[in-house]
Order: structure tokens, then sequence, then C-alpha cells
């Protein structure tokens, strides 16, 4: 790959163009996000995002409090996977000042983080199907699984959506033993839930029409342009921030990367339900092998940690691709800079040149297949 | 294969590309996560480089953010000989305490981190450095190089003020088109609550695009 990769440059001269705002109040948007789109007809020749409707500087906040204080400030990032965004950011720190965790803790992380996923990719799902007309009935399959899960963070956690759980050395509260067994008869009923999903919708003439050859991705840009999660694994290439940096104990589970073919709509559809089965065998391992042990590492300091002056930058595959934090310490107890990667905005980079081409119809469908939170992409 | 050490890369690109200089910066947390500096001449070519190597694949730009370093000021105590005047009008040379204040100049970092995706390898971390906060702000682009640092750019010349030559499209991206001061920065001073912030004529939201 040594061609340069540029956004495509289109001529308008000698043509009918009708420009139409698409947002910020748009129902497809799922947030305040705004597109300047230009038509020739009904196709789209241009498609620019716009964006930081919900910009609160998260990063500066942050910069001003504590290590600790920064941690519910996360849950708002992505404001549907509290838990994810937790890690990703207890994980830079746990990197900058060399904390360990206990190895039930580290279970205890990745139940969480796959119950996460599995609800956000049940979500995702939803809404992409009721963005395309299935109005009501997937996405209300979906919230009835979510609710689900959502049960089993409050009474883990004290909270539906904004857990505020991990902590640098651990996480806050241990799992009890009723709690596990909750979790435990939960699991085997998931996959009855992906059946009922995909027999309702695979075959499905409308929805292969709508979304196969639509949005198609190629896996040279994708890389290119940083796209990561399922979305990167839909156009075919295999890389998975659990396979690749084993953070946690992710190396101990043994689990499939499902990998697309086509990059379109569809594929980046399926491997939402495939990924759910995958979810599905990590849980089932981690609840078999999980020990017996503290939760919290008793060195660490929580209140009043001065990392070492120096910088790490942290990464976990959350349920929308590689959410990183980036975090230089100057040795004083809040970080000089706090940087958050958010994978929601970095995958809207091509979404012009997957709209390009396309009715104005499939734009909706095709930015519902991003999966995009619109705290994260603002912060 | 897992990536040789930052010595190793800067000695490579200084093979691979001419009159590049490179300067290894040592990161003292127990990440070890150490960086490359690069001059702003060779900064696309480097990256270019990077991108390509056989070995290395770094084809994958994660990360990009800008840094702000304020101008400092350190004062140190210093003895120096003088001559003072005793009450009897004799001069005398003695040791008298005198301070004495350094300036350093603040400046404009940009942070790159690298991966591969195909060697599954990483992170490489490449620096760029401004000059000062005020006018020497421009650090070349590298979006033609890696597309992801596109949206990335735009929100380090959004919030720091980072100019980099060579963008196909930098606008700001987070605050509104009118807005005219870098917030991340660390001397940006909000505006009082109860004032409301408008932008100036013609520059609304609406207006651009």
């Amino acid at each position: 790959m040594s061609e340069t990769m540029t956004a495509p440059v289109v001529d308008f001269e000698d043509r009918e163009i009708m420009e139409v705002s698409m947002g910020p109040h748009h129902p497809s948007t799922h947030g305040v996000f705004r597109m300047d789109v230009k038509l020739e007809g009904e196709r789209v020749v241009r498609l620019k995002p716009v964006f930081g409707y919900l910009h609160r500087n998260h990063e500066k906040i942050a910069e001003h409090g504590a290590y600790l204080s920064a941690i519910p400030y996360t849950d708002r990032l992505d404001y549907l996977c509290s838990m994810t965004n937790n890690w990703g950011y207890v994980l830079a720190v746990e990197k900058l000042a060399g904390i360990t965790v206990p190895e039930r803790a580290e279970y205890i992380r990745v139940i969480v983080a796959e119950l996460t996923r599995f609800q956000n990719h049940a979500g995702l799902v939803g809404f992409l199907l009721q963005d395309m007309g299935a109005s009501g009935t997937p996405l209300m399959y979906a919230f009835r699984e979510r609710e689900k899960v959502l049960d089993l963070f409050e009474s883990l956690s004290g909270a539906r959506m904004m857990c505020n759980y991990m902590r640098f050395g651990g996480v806050r509260v241990d799992a009890t033993r009723a709690w596990l067994d909750e979790v435990r008869a939960l699991v085997p009923r998931l996959p009855g839930f992906v059946d009922e999903f995909e027999n309702l919708l695979r075959a499905n003439e409308i929805l292969m029409a709508r979304t196969q050859e639509v949005g198609v991705l190629p896996p040279q840009l994708a890389v290119n342009a940083g796209v990561t999660g399922p979305m990167l694994r839909a156009s075919g290439v295999n890389y998975d921030v659990r396979k690749v940096d084993h953070y946690g104990v992710y190396d101990r589970f043994k689990f499939r990367v499902p990998l697309g073919e086509h990059g379109d709509v569809y594929d980046r559809y399926m491997m939402r339900i495939l990924e759910m089965r995958e979810t599905v065998k990590i849980l089932e391992q981690a609840l078999r092998d999980i020990p017996e042990g503290p939760v919290m590492d008793p060195k660490t300091r929580l209140r009043g940690l001065r990392p070492k002056a120096g910088e790490a930058y942290g990464r976990i595959e959350s349920p929308k691709g590689e959410l990183g934090f980036f975090l230089i310490s100057d040795g004083t107890g809040n970080p000089y800079r706090y940087r958050v990667r958010p994978p929601s905005m970095i995958n809207l980079t091509i979404l012009e040149d997957m709209c390009l081409g396309h009715n104005i119809a499939d734009v909706v469908i095709i930015l519902g297949s991003v999966d995009i939170v619109l705290g994260e992409v603002d912060r | 294969m897992a990536l040789p050490s930052p010595e190793e890369i800067k000695a490579q690109i200084e093979a691979g590309v001419p009159g590049a200089a490179v300067t290894v910066i040592q990161n003292g947390s127990p990440s070890a996560q150490h960086s490359l500096l690069l001059d702003h001449e060779h900064a696309r070519a480097v990256a270019a480089f990077l991108r390509d190597h056989a070995d290395w694949r770094l084809d994958y730009c994660s990360l990009v953010t800008g840094v702000d370093w304020p101008d400092t000021e350190t004062s140190e105590k210093v003895k120096v000989k003088k001559l003072v005047k005793a009450a009897d009008g004799s001069e005398s040379e003695q040791e008298v305490d005198e301070v004495r204040k350094t300036k350093v100049p603040g400046r404009l970092e940009a942070v790159y981190h690298l991966f591969s995706m195909e060697k599954k390898h990483g992170p490489v971390v490449l620096r760029m450095r401004t000059a000062d906060r005020g006018e020497c702000v421009h650090l070349p682009s590298l979006t033609p190089v890696w597309r992801s640092a596109e949206f990335q750019e735009r929100e380090a010349f959004d919030l720091y003020g980072i100019v980099f030559d060579g963008h196909p499209d930098l606008r700001r991206i987070l605050m509104w088109d009118g807005f005219v001061d870098y917030p991340m920065r660390k001397d940006y001073v909000p505006p009082p609550d109860d004032v409301p912030v408008t932008a100036p004529e013609g520059t609304s939201p609406e207006a651009h695009s």
C-alpha cells in the first residue's frame, strides 16, 4: 500500500446540486449530529459530518481532577458501555504507575466487559433495524435482553448505566456468589436470544436488499483510516486488541474473531451477531474459571495517586472499536495530559467515502452500521 | 516479530531517509513507551518510511493528539562576587546572593501512536514540536500518510491551535467556526458564565459548508 488515501474530490460544475442538512435533530443520528449532504437527484455526491454539539471538554475536566476522579466521568463517554470505558482508563493508569491487578478482579472485569459487549451489540442491531423500517419489534427484543444485563450491573455496582465500577488496582466491590450465580443463570439463555434474532431477520429479503453491497469499505482504506472494532473486521481485517495485546486475562480464553468478506452494511450487521456468540463463549469460560481472592491490590493508593513523571498509552477492545487513553504525568496528583482515543469519532472519518454514490435513504443505515454514541464522539 | 529498540529504529530511519534528524525521548514511567522526535522537514518522509517498512509495516496510526507546554520560568540563587563599599569608603570583594531567572520558552507538541495491523505490534510513538506557542505553530500534517489523522489533527488544531500544513480540510471540529481561543491550552481562561458567547457575524455554525 504505497498510494496515498485522501478524501475524494468532486467537481460540481454544470450539475444541479441540492444541499440538505441532515440533523442535528434527525432520528437516525441517535443524538445531536449533523451531516451536510450534497445531492444530485437522490444520489449523495458530498457528505461532511458536523459534530461537537455535546462537547464539554471532557479532557480538560479530567486534567483538573485527581486520577481517581476521572473514573466516574469516563462513564459518560460512551454512555451505553460504561464498564469498558472504566477499563480503558484504569488500564492506562495501571500502565503509567506500574500497578498490578489481582486475578479475581481481572476475571470480574472480563465478565462485566463481555456483558457490556453483548448488550451494546444487541442494542445496535435493534437500532439499525429500526432505522431500516423494522419498527419496534427487533428493538424491543434487544432491549428486553439488555434490561437483564443492566439489572445485573445494578445489583453489582449500584447503577444501571453509570456504573463507576473499576478502579486502578482492581474493582470497587467484590462480586458475591449470588451475583455470579445470577450471571451463570443468564448466560445459557443468551444464545437462544441470538437464534431468535437471527431467525427473525436472516434471509429477510428487505434486509438483504437494503444492506448488501451498500456502504462498502475496502480493507486497505479501513486500515489506513484507523477504523477499528467490528467495522474493521467486517472488511476482513483480522485485528482485535483482545487477541493482539492480551490485556487482562484474555489469553486464557478460547474464542474466535469473526471476519467479514465484503465490508458492506450486511457484513457489519452479521459481525455483531457473530460477536455476541463469541462473547457467550468467553463468559462461560470466565464464569467457570473465576478464582477466589481479593479484588483490590492492597498497595495501590486510590486517593492521592502520584505516578512518576512519564507517559503511557493503554487501550482495550471496546464494543465500538479500540478505546485508548493517553496519559502524561508530571509527578503531581492529577494528569498533565489526559487524552481519549474515541473509536466512534475515528470510525466516522470514512463516512463520506462509504456514502458517495448511494441514495440518501442509505445514508441512514450506513451511519447506523458505524455504531456511534455522541457522548464519545463529542466528549 | 517484536519491534527493535527506539535507538535501532532511529538508526534505520536515518539510514533510510537521508537528512532526517531523529531524537529518542526517554519515558520515565513503567510503561517504557519511548518516543521519537522528528524534524519538520522530513517528518512526512519518515512517516511514509515507517508505514511502508517491510519488517515493521506501521500501517495503523491509532492516536494523534496535541500537548501544551507553556513558558516556564526557573529561578535559582547563585553566588556572585561583587565589590561592596564599606561604611568607611573602602571597597572589598564579597560574595553576594543573586536570583537569576531563566525563561524556557513553551511549545506545542503533536504526538502520534503507531501500530501495525499486519504484524500486530506497536506502539511506536512519534512527536513533533513547534518553536513556540504564538507565531510558529506550524507542523507538517501526516494525514496524507495516515487518513486516521484527519479528524484528530483537526481536533488538535481546534483545541490547541497547532496548524497542520498540508492537511486537506483544516477546520474547527468540536468548537464552532467563529470561536477564537484554544480551550485545551493550559493558560486558557473560560469566559464568565453570565456573558453569552456569540459568534462573530457570518460565522454561525449554519453559515459554513
